[in-house]
């Protein structure tokens, strides 16, 4: 199996993933929709020096995680590729913000470190709230549940196809990297001098089978309107779901459950 | 049921793909398409279904095909294209299956119904929640003709059905097609198959329709098929000169 192959199966593994049947899983995909973009909001408005209370934040995943019965590591294992460019976004704030915050004995910690690892650990909230909400919840509903908030039924389409796309593009690109190191025994990857022929070859196979799929479409009927499958009603499960998560955020947020917490060790 | 009346199509204007091709398909008739590579046999069946537009005039149920009359007439046609991974693009069969009905405007209960009866008439029950990228080549074949079938078409279009199955899936197919009470229209290279499903032949070359007739008359004339790049089939090889 090569990569490609390897990366098709892990798409595929999404969708496994989120046809298991846990609590989260079963709920409504609007109120795990909300749910997680009220989380990432909450995420995002934490001021740079506010690490402890942003690490706070950790324990709603953690429960998600434990609750779905998804295993941590295969979220970290997915996230592999994306989560180094993540973690990396805020790796010069040291240099430019030299400024000492704290001191823990006779280490100095300045503002540039802090606001650095305030950087990485809200990119990596936002990952995790992601990765559980594709985890638990099936694209075509995700889909659904834009569409009944209100978003323009062409930009979730777009998603949509975009998301099976994505798949078709792999397929392509699993065939054509089979078919070169077949040809190519002992070479590492491609070859640079390959590169553009490879590239533009991937894009004229996947413009050919999109084209196919579309016409495949089009003939069974396809008028720029899909039928989402029926969603799961928002029920009262679902209502506890959403209130009990927006509370937890916003005390979480509000209150500076880190501090109170460590003045209580203290004592 | 399908009339082809002088229609001409080429993508470069002087390299014509299909010339001057006339031809009538009765209701109920299976018809087998044959032809060398690049013949013109896939052309013709997207022309049929308004995916090309050539000259003269195409006729499905005597609607002459237009842009007016394009949703009419496509609504009648089923086609399952060459590579089923092409067909099936949403994540289950069940989904993929749902897809036409719903956008022909049935209600969920009535297309489940309709879902289930196909299934339950080609013996594919099993495949019913099965993740599209799980299936094997044959049951990706066989789900590909049971999500046409859902859509209830009055004619069935088929491009290479048989082709990359083994001879098992192959059997499994060729009986299905002969199942099918619709007009079909088959393209393929498998003459052994056409020779088991259709009971009359179309044969093009370099884009013109050179021969029309019974199957078995056209496809144990050894001269003919020669003549155009084409062999006899397995299982008359052996009775013919």
């Amino acid at each position: 199996m090569n990569k490609m192959q390897k990366a098709l199966r892990e798409l595929a593994e999404m969708d496994e993933l989120a046809a298991q049947n846990s609590i989260i899983h079963r709920l409504c995909p609007t109120a795990k929709l909300l749910a997680t973009v009220l989380y990432i909001a909450v995420v995002l408005s934490f001021g740079k020096y506010q690490l402890s209370g942003l690490a706070v934040l950790l324990l709603w995943p953690v429960l998600l995680f434990q609750l779905s019965g998804i295993p941590v590591h295969i979220c970290f294992y997915k996230l592999r590729i994306v989560l180094p460019l993540v973690l990396a976004v805020g790796l010069f704030n040291p240099f430019f913000d030299r400024a000492i915050l704290l001191r823990l004995g006779p280490l100095a910690v300045s503002g540039g470190f802090i606001s650095m690892l305030t950087l990485m650990l809200k990119g990596l909230l936002c990952l995790m709230a992601s990765f559980l909400l594709m985890a638990t919840t099936n694209f075509d509903s995700l889909c659904a549940s834009l569409r009944k908030l209100h978003i323009p039924g062409m930009l979730v389409t777009l998603l949509l196809l975009t998301y099976r796309y994505v798949g078709v593009m792999t397929e392509e690109l699993a065939v054509m990297t089979e078919a070169y190191s077949l040809r190519a025994p002992g070479q590492k990857g491609l070859q640079v001098s390959a590169w553009g022929s490879f590239l533009g070859q991937l894009l004229l196979r996947s413009m050919d089978r999109a084209q196919e799929l579309y016409a495949s479409m089009l003939l069974r009927g396809y008028h720029e309107h899909f039928h989402y499958a029926p969603m799961k009603p928002f029920g009262p499960g679902d209502v506890v779901y959403l209130a009990l998560s927006a509370l937890f955020f916003l005390v979480l947020r509000f209150v500076p459950a880190a501090q109170l917490l460590g003045n209580l060790l203290l004592r | 049921m399908i009339q082809f009346q002088n229609v001409s199509f080429a993508y470069e204007p002087d390299r014509p793909v299909l010339q001057n091709l006339s031809f009538r398909i009765a209701p109920g008739e299976s018809v087998g398409l044959i032809g060398a590579n690049g013949a013109g046999k896939s052309t013709l069946m997207k022309l049929l279904l308004g995916l090309r537009q050539g000259e003269g005039r195409i006729l499905v149920d005597g609607t002459e095909l237009n842009k007016a009359s394009l949703s009419e007439i496509r609504r009648k046609l089923g086609y399952v294209l060459q590579n089923s991974d092409n067909q099936m693009f949403m994540p289950t069969v069940y989904e993929d299956m749902m897809f036409a009905p719903l956008n022909y405007g049935l209600s969920r209960e009535e297309a489940e119904r309709r879902v289930d009866a196909v299934l339950e008439r080609l013996g594919l029950e099993d495949l019913k929640h099965r993740h599209n990228h799980k299936l094997s080549g044959g049951e990706k074949r066989m789900a590909a003709i049971a999500t046409i079938l859902a859509m209830e078409p009055e004619a069935v279009l088929m491009d290479e059905p048989s082709s990359a199955l083994d001879p098992y899936n192959r059997r499994i197919v060729i009986n299905t097609i002969r199942s099918l009470p619709q007009t079909k229209l088959i393209a393929s290279h498998d003459l052994d198959m056409i020779l088991d499903t259709c009971d009359r032949v179309l044969l093009m070359s370099k884009g013109q329709l050179v021969a029309d007739g019974p199957t078995e008359e056209i496809l144990s004339d050894r001269a003919l098929l020669e003549a155009n790049r084409m062999e006899l089939p397995f299982c008359l090889a052996g009775r013919t000169k």
